[in-house]
């Protein structure tokens, strides 16, 4: 039990993916305008990565390894998200068709988003069980949306600073995200409890 | 009757000080504090202070008069001030001139004047300034503290602060009743750490006065202070040997300095009073967290940016309700009405 605590607090804060690892920064700059979609996009990112990283470990245990296709896991994890993706896709829009609106082009996006793949493999690399990769992935969306939407509230007020020209926008942004990894430093170390 | 209402109310929200005098005021409180850590450390800090204040004031004139806006009525605000000895006071005594030049420009340029300025930046200057240095320079910032016996023991010139020494004494399997039997000046004082007690003890001066002259309120110094004595007495009572008493934890390192300059920051803390309350516990949480399970001596700074990085968050769930307005309850329902209709 305290192990799989471990791994929680383990990849939410310590090992967080945005401001740790700086995996999924394409939603993190792109859907952090607005506290509304970025908690939208949280929640989807959620239940893709849980569900991707269930996924992507049976294929890689029950179908790679017995046919010796190792070296194809990064293109099978790509097709497995991609399909989950789909799936969410279909049940977001048949379920809740504001947030479908809401979302919009980012749905897709999380195909492409970087954590999504990095989870998956780094499972692999990492040897984790079934049971560990599932928390992992999980706690790697609970630490992306945490970030996501404390950074969408921070980046409603920085709209409205006196931010010098050359800076308005994603720089800001990238210097705020950046800001906020030297706060994220104060968790290292935390692992060894 | 309500004449009389509304001049009290009136007398009570009226904005009695400027932006200046309140800085002023700040400064002026500090100076027991400054002075009791001159009395226990040696000099050094005041060199400290100096080349922190002459950075910030000529770091922030060049923007300004780079950025075209009056120079000469942003720096009388004297805030650069408050961040630069705020700052300084977080540094070792015996630290090179360049950490100080870097950590203020770092804490003026990047944490306040990218975002606009005087209350537009949205984390702490001076706390900014001091994590870049502490991840940088961790070696600097743990071993060139004064030693407070420095006078007595010339051998032993500098020293780790003891919230430093107990987590190197910790990690190597020690206890705490056993490093205080073996040397009684390396954590303990009368209450708190030694030395340091006192210098806390001064700023907690400074801090009551700052409340009786309404600078600051009294919810986050007490919701700090409160769950990280809370906090440590309930891990102190469980097991007295790995977990330090609550008292050495609120006068050690920069706690009461923390809770009554740092944390107040008007800027970067919430506005709402339910949101000063949940700031407050965030920051004694987190301080706690991790001074004593992580990586760095003193947790402080890195609880204020982590609860700075909350305030929007806590603004908007802790807003209150409209004047005349329902409460959220009901807007959902008519909002339910309109879209069946």
């Amino acid at each position: 039990m305290k192990e799989y605590l471990l791994i929680l607090v383990s990849t939410v804060l310590i090992n967080n993916f945005l401001l740790v690892k700086f995996l999924g920064l394409c939603p993190f700059m792109g859907v952090s305008r607005k506290l509304e979609t970025a908690i939208g996009m949280s929640m989807a990112t959620t239940f893709v990565l849980t569900l991707s990283s269930m996924t992507s470990y049976m294929v890689y245990e029950f179908l790679l390894v017995p046919l010796g296709l190792k070296y194809l896991k990064t293109i099978a994890f790509i097709l497995v998200i991609a399909a989950v993706v789909q799936f969410t896709e279909m049940f977001v829009h048949k379920t809740s068709p504001v947030l479908y609106r809401v979302l919009g082009i980012f749905l897709p996006l999380i195909t492409t988003n970087c954590a999504v793949l990095g989870v998956a493999l780094l499972n692999i690399q990492e040897n984790n069980s079934f049971i560990h990769s599932i928390l992992y992935g999980f706690g790697a969306a609970v630490g992306f949306s945490l970030v996501l939407i404390l950074f969408s509230a921070l980046r409603e007020r920085i709209a409205a600073a006196d931010v010098p020209k050359a800076f308005k926008g994603n720089a800001i942004a990238l210097v705020t995200a950046g800001l906020m990894s030297l706060a994220f430093m104060g968790f290292s170390g935390l692992g060894n409890l | 009757m309500n004449v009389e209402k509304t001049t009290n109310l009136n007398n009570r929200f009226k904005p009695h000080k400027s932006v200046t005098a309140m800085m002023l005021v700040v400064l002026v409180t500090l100076v027991p504090g400054v002075a009791s850590y001159l009395y226990f450390f040696g000099l050094g800090m005041i060199l400290n202070i100096i080349v922190a204040c002459i950075t910030a004031l000529a770091a922030e004139a060049l923007i300004l008069w780079w950025r075209k806006k009056p120079v000469v009525f942003y720096l009388k605000d004297c805030s650069a001030l408050v961040t630069a000895v705020l700052l300084a006071l977080c540094l070792p005594s015996l630290a090179p001139w360049w950490l100080t030049v870097i950590a203020t420009l770092f804490a003026i340029v990047i944490a306040k004047h990218l975002y606009g300025g005087l209350g537009h930046n949205i984390f702490n200057p001076a706390m900014i300034g001091y994590v870049v240095i502490i991840i940088s320079f961790p070696q600097i910032m743990s071993t060139q503290w004064l030693n407070p016996d420095a006078t007595k023991a010339i051998d032993s010139y500098t020293a780790a602060t003891p919230l430093d020494n107990i987590k190197t004494e910790l990690d190597r399997g020690q206890t705490i009743s056993e490093v205080t039997e073996a040397s009684p000046t390396l954590l303990f004082g009368e209450f708190g750490a030694y030395s340091w007690e006192w210098v806390n003890l001064a700023f907690l001066l400074g801090g009551i006065a700052l409340l009786y002259l309404r600078i600051i309120r009294w919810h986050i110094p007490l919701m700090m202070l409160g769950t990280i004595f809370l906090i440590a007495a309930v891990f102190h009572y469980y097991d007295s040997d790995n977990y330090l008493p609550p008292l050495f934890h609120l006068f050690s390192g920069g706690t009461i300095l923390a809770a009554f300059y740092i944390a107040t920051d008007p800027v970067t803390s919430p506005n709402t009073r339910l949101g000063h309350i949940y700031f407050g516990i965030g920051i004694g949480i987190y301080t706690y967290v991790i001074r004593t399970w992580g990586g760095y001596p003193d947790g402080i700074a890195f609880a204020v940016l982590l609860m700075n990085m909350k305030t929007p968050i806590l603004d908007y769930v802790t807003q209150p309700r409209a004047f005349g307005h329902p409460k959220k309850r009901h807007t959902h329902i008519t909002h339910k009405k309109d879209s069946q209709d």
